[in-house]
């Protein structure tokens, strides 16, 4: 048995009834099927009904729920002939960090992502998707390379944050973000950012700085942890659902202050419950943006990225 | 009420007399004459630790006398997100440091000369939010980049902060991107700039405008770092050292030209400005 959210509760419990009814077997078979058909229909409405109404809270939990896909399920159901260039060519090549060549219908691209694992052996070896400096480094390279074959960058967002450890300090966790937003402000193709679960801070930003910047429905972007935040301005951790709501971290939130393009909607019960639609949603909105920003010409590119920087933030003049 | 006993305002009253009077040096604990700690710009005379000043008395010892000319001095906070913490309202407590300190950002922005070579400058305020990056400080930050990217002249950014500013949540973050975008441009036409980082410059701030200096320059002893160091003891399970992400550390590591104290800041400034052969 899965392990069921809070607020899933009813949901499982429709689940179990369907499948009981399901398991009923003989002559009563038939008078079964149209109350099946109707609790059928009703388990999809109410997971509508209840994904639809999740608290920011409850978003933050299904954004870092245990099943959701990660990067290599999106590489999968997205693309073909993923070739995954290694290193940063200065220090390794961080894991949680990957990138390649890769293929989106007919266009070639450089898809680049945080990768966080499926199960605690393979986290452990991609550090729950933190990546280090060298993993920023690797991304920053990959992007230039991008530029050299005129390619598109795709990058997929899906971390808790920068490793914040001694080595990472020690070899300029801060300077690699940095320097990425810098180039990749300048950067000559165009970029495409998905969030496709957790946008943590500048650890996400460091590889977010697109052209067009996009989030599944449930997925979140914040510039602290709820958690983080409560422990410093509540001094108290307890409080992560209510910093949660005044963070503002959920797509809709972020669709509304403008800092991002479109929201990719999620099947009900969340991305985990059908990774395979919620990739061809993906696909369809990254393909239908790949066609306008090819389009424009390089320095209209690179000026229209910059307004749209430029123009973020809200303050009294 | 017995003579032993000290009601609250004479002995804030006392305290505050103390204060008038001396300064307690952070790093070696002495006593200081705080007109001998002012006079020495906020630098104890016993053991050369740099204290905190403020971006106006950075600009006055900075620029040449009288040539300072502030821009976008009305932009101020707003509340985008309506945000109210356990302390109270976001509002209010810009409303307070306003106050406190006179500004209306956490950035004074502007031009001015050093030793004669035109500049625009922004210089971070602690006092301000902890020195926070919000969406009007980032706009200022991007302005006065804009400005020496208009007028070809060289731009220097004097950051002091703890990181984007949390109140103004992702838009906070996204001043990060805002900032560096700026930055960048200046390199199309060649622009220098000079990124000083003064304590503290950490998270957000470290990772967006402070680390890109064409020239990365640090006061001795400042906090210079990404992670808090909680956080990262946490992670790690160990102790850091007391040296850990200080300017000198950073510097050992790579990611700074030189550490440089405050009294001969300027000189190196121009310095530095006298090789821009444009």
């Amino acid at each position: 048995m899965e392990r069921e959210l809070d607020f899933e509760k009813p949901i499982f419990e429709m689940q179990k009834a369907v499948e009981k009814l399901k398991s009923v077997s003989g002559d009563n078979k038939e008078n079964f099927e149209v109350q099946l058909g109707e609790l059928e229909k009703k388990l999809v409405e109410r997971k509508k009904e209840i994904y639809d109404n999740l608290t920011p809270w409850q978003t933050v939990q299904v954004a870092r729920h245990p099943r959701r896909p990660v990067f290599f399920d999106y590489i999968k159901n997205i693309f073909t002939d993923f070739i995954e260039l290694h290193g940063d060519r200065c220090f390794g090549d961080d894991q949680a960090m990957l990138g390649g060549f890769a293929t989106l219908g007919k266009k070639k691209v450089m898809l680049i992502g945080h990768s966080k694992g499926k199960d605690v052996e393979e986290n452990l070896a991609r550090n729950f998707g933190m990546a280090r400096p060298e993993g920023y480094r690797k991304a920053l390279r990959l992007m230039k390379l991008a530029q050299k074959f005129n390619i598109p960058v795709i990058t997929f967002i899906d971390t808790m944050g920068a490793f914040p450890g001694l080595d990472a300090e020690e070899r300029g966790q801060a300077e690699a973000i940095a320097r990425n937003l810098t180039e990749m402000a300048r950067i000559e193709v165009p970029i495409i950012t998905v969030v496709t679960g957790e946008g943590g801070s500048g650890g996400a930003l460091g590889i977010g700085v697109g052209d067009v910047v996009l989030m599944l429905s449930h997925s979140i972007y914040s510039v602290i942890s709820p958690e983080g935040c409560a422990s410093i301005l509540w001094r108290d951790a307890s409080f992560s659902p209510k910093a949660a709501e005044a963070l503002k971290i959920t797509a809709k939130s972020l669709y509304e202050l403008g800092v991002i393009d479109e929201i990719i909607p999620e099947p009900p019960g969340g991305a985990h419950t059908d990774p395979q639609k919620t990739a061809e949603e993906i696909k369809k909105v990254l393909l239908k943006y790949l066609k306008k920003l090819s389009s424009l010409s390089t320095s209209k590119l690179i000026n229209k990225r910059f307004e749209k920087y430029c123009s973020m933030g809200k303050f009294t003049r | 009420m017995p003579w032993f006993i000290k009601t609250r305002s004479e002995r804030e009253t006392k305290n505050k007399l103390k204060d008038d009077i001396w300064v307690r040096c952070n790093s070696c604990k002495a006593h200081i004459f705080k007109q001998d700690f002012i006079n020495n710009l906020n630098v104890c005379p016993k053991c050369g630790w740099h204290g905190k000043i403020t971006a106006y008395e950075r600009i006055g010892i900075t620029l040449d006398s009288g040539t300072f000319k502030e821009i976008n001095e009305t932009i101020r906070p707003s509340d985008p997100l309506s945000f109210t913490d356990a302390k109270g309202p976001y509002t209010e407590k810009v409303e307070a440091s306003r106050k406190k300190t006179g500004l209306n950002e956490s950035v004074v922005t502007g031009t001015g000369k050093i030793e004669g070579c035109p500049v625009a400058v922004a210089v971070m305020d602690f006092r301000f939010l902890g020195g926070s990056l919000g969406s009007g400080s980032g706009e200022k930050i991007l302005l006065a980049a804009n400005y020496a990217y208009d007028h070809k002249i060289p731009y220097i950014l004097f950051s002091a902060s703890g990181g984007a500013r949390m109140h103004e949540g992702i838009l906070s973050l996204m001043q990060m991107a805002k900032t560096c975008a700026g930055v960048a441009r200046l390199n199309e036409k060649k622009i220098p700039y000079i990124s000083v980082l003064t304590d503290p410059t950490t998270g957000g701030v470290s990772a967006s405008y402070a680390m890109v200096g064409d020239i990365n320059i640090a006061e001795p002893g400042a906090l210079i770092g990404f992670a808090g160091r909680r956080v990262i003891e946490q992670t790690i399970k160990q102790k850091l050292p007391d040296s850990f992400q200080t300017a000198e550390f950073v510097l050992e590591h790579g990611f700074l030209d030189m550490v440089v104290q405050r009294k001969n800041l300027k000189e190196t400034l121009h310095k530095i400005l006298s090789y821009y052969n444009r």
